[in-house]
């Protein structure tokens, strides 16, 4: 599968805080009126401009703080294909797999704001079309995989009705 | 009744290998040994959700058509966050949990019980039990010497409905603790510096372990401390063996029956160890925004601050109050500086009545909440204004934490944050102990 999108640039240890507010705790029961606001505290203008299909491009340790499952949900509720960073918080990146939101753990460094990135999820690469590079992604564990692929935690539930991670 | 239902500490094999106390307890679930990097599929003995990730995950069990719980005496629905409720978006939510709580025949800890990991550790969680929960500081009952970790609310959703997660061993970091604490310095200073030392992600994946003559001659309360803040230098959980102290607690609170020893093997293998004197440690703060951007309390004297709080899973145990009582005590608060204390759970908040702590803070010109999260999580309970400072003795300090971005938390211990309310600036808490 090819995800094509727009990359929008973050710095270091964006915090679940930064992506779900907690002043807007209760919309945790509204996720479309929550989406929102994400990313809000880390930039304001990204909700209301930013396009289905985008790319979140971070740096280091994105996710850190809360389980919330909210924070994964309203980015991919939001319209944004994956996320890229240079790494990520272990709940954060465990909750993006079971919603299906694809994660990858990349050298950010070299994409800019508003990169054309073309991710090729089965090959393993990210080329960036605006600056002509191509970058590999570290590789999904195939458990990851595997309930990605199901598009989701619940979906392989709804598929298999146990646990089927056998590799 | 399946193997997997009950806690099944008669069950449960010995497994005679190197074991770190990680790799011991996901082993005995397994039935099998187990290295670090093997994925597990394991049963879990308690699980636990919160008013802020219970209703998501009630939600997908519908979606599953899984409303049910495998094991209902351990699986809790803690309204803790939003303890009472703030706006009628949240009640709706607690009302959800509560009808689950019927439906599934869960236990439910409403309103006036405290926040879900000190309820955990008092009532719920054993040594060598297998604990997920929806809330990121739910390592604290690692201090059990339970592999206790944080998930979203579908893993525990899905946790309840079947009794089973999936687990990646971790590797262990073993953080090796020896002489003692000085005057002022306290379990809160040792995890602060500590996750300065190692960064927010210096342990992610990982176990931390923590080990040593300093370690085992800690109280439970300053175990609990350390644990709870694991997660804040990355890490899945942040174990202690259990010992004399881990019983005598469990006696405490009624559940002695739930000891058993438990402890890493001699000859187990850690990816990295870390050595703390706890003798060189001095009072610790974590400036915003960020947990790991730490410094002495005496390099950030002079900050005015407009609030402080006191409590929480990290910092609102009996021996919190007391420490913090104890400098309050005879003082005000600096005009300018508002004081909220806010007790763990019922029990505490009982206990600090009954010993005169309660009517000390607010002699002092403090404001004692109810039990709960408070404050903390930015939902009710002491939301900053724009351009304030807060002081707190909570384990996070994201920006927009207190529910308003334009706002400043620092990170200290009871003592620390005391000893700020006074002052009306941040203060090395030692100028105000004898």
């Amino acid at each position: 599968m090819i995800l094509r999108g727009k990359a929008w640039k973050f710095g270091d240890s964006i915090s679940t805080d930064h992506i779900a507010p907690g002043r807007y705790f209760h919309l945790r029961t509204n996720l479309p009126e929550l989406a929102k606001h994400v990313l809000e505290d880390a930039n304001p203008d990204f909700a209301s401009q930013m396009a289905p299909g985008d790319i979140v491009v971070a740096g280091r340790n994105f996710g850190l703080g809360s389980s919330r499952e909210h924070a994964p949900r309203i980015i991919k509720l939001a319209g944004v294909n994956a996320v890229l960073a240079q790494s990520f918080a272990r709940i954060f990146f465990r909750n993006s797999i079971n919603v299906g939101l694809p994660v990858l753990e990349i050298d950010t460094s070299g994409i800019e704001q508003g990169d054309e990135l073309e991710i090729d999820l089965g090959a393993g690469t990210v080329r960036n079309v605006t600056r002509d590079e191509t970058l590999i992604f570290a590789p999904l564990p195939p458990v990851m995989v595997k309930i990605l692929d199901d598009g989701g935690l619940v979906d392989h539930f709804k598929k298999h009705g146990v646990f089927n991670l056998d590799q | 009744m399946t193997p997997l239902e009950k806690p099944q500490k008669s069950l449960r094999i010995q497994i005679p290998v190197s074991s770190t106390l990680a790799e011991k307890i996901i082993s005995e679930h397994a039935g099998r040994e187990v290295k670090p990097g093997e994925i597990v599929v394991t049963g879990v003995d308690v699980t636990a959700l919160q008013d802020g990730t219970g209703p998501l995950a009630i939600q997908q069990l519908e979606e599953l058509g899984m409303v049910q719980a495998h094991n209902p005496k351990k699986t809790i629905l803690f309204i803790d966050h939003a303890a009472p409720s703030p706006r009628k978006e949240l009640s709706n939510a607690h009302i959800s949990l509560r009808d689950f709580a019927i439906r599934t025949g869960a236990v439910l800890s409403d309103i006036n019980e405290g926040v879900c990991h000190q309820r955990l550790v008092e009532s719920y969680a054993s040594p060598g039990d297998i604990l997920i929960g929806a809330d990121s500081h739910t390592c604290t009952s690692g201090a059990l010497a339970a592999f206790s970790t944080g998930m979203g609310s579908t893993d525990v959703g899905i946790g309840i409905a079947t009794g089973k997660t999936w687990l990646k061993v971790p590797e262990t970091m073993k953080i090796e603790i020896s002489g003692s604490f000085s005057k002022g310095v306290y379990a809160k200073d040792l995890i602060l510096h500590l996750i300065g030392e190692i960064g927010a992600d210096g342990a992610t994946y990982m176990a931390l372990e923590f080990t040593g003559p300093g370690a085992k001659s800690m109280t439970m309360s300053q175990r609990f401390t350390l644990s709870n803040m694991a997660v804040e230098a990355g890490a899945k959980t942040g174990l202690f063996a259990s010992d004399q102290a881990t019983r005598a607690w469990l006696e405490e609170h009624g559940r002695g029956e739930d000891f058993r020893e438990l402890r890493a093997d001699l000859d187990a293998e850690y990816s990295r160890t870390i050595q703390i004197d706890e003798g060189t440690l001095e009072p610790t703060v974590s400036a915003p925004h960020t947990v790991d951007n730490t410094m002495t309390a005496a390099s950030a004297a002079g900050t005015r601050v407009d609030q402080v709080f006191i409590g929480t899973c990290t910092n609102g145990r009996i021996e919190d109050l007391r420490i913090a009582a104890d400098i309050l005590r005879g003082h005000q608060r600096n005009p300018h500086t508002r004081l909220i204390i806010t007790p763990a759970s019922r029990k505490v908040y009982i206990q600090a009545a009954a010993e005169g702590l309660l009517a000390d803070f607010a002699e002092a010109g403090g404001l004692v909440t109810g039990p709960g999260c408070g404050a903390c999580v930015g939902v009710h309970g002491g939301i900053l204004g724009d351009g304030e400072v807060c002081m707190a003795t909570q384990n996070r300090n994201f920006q927009g934490r207190l529910g308003n971005a334009e706002a400043f938390i620092w990170l200290g211990s009871p003592a620390t944050a005391a000893a700020t309310a006074i002052a009306g600036e941040i203060v090395d808490p030692r100028e105000y102990l004898e």
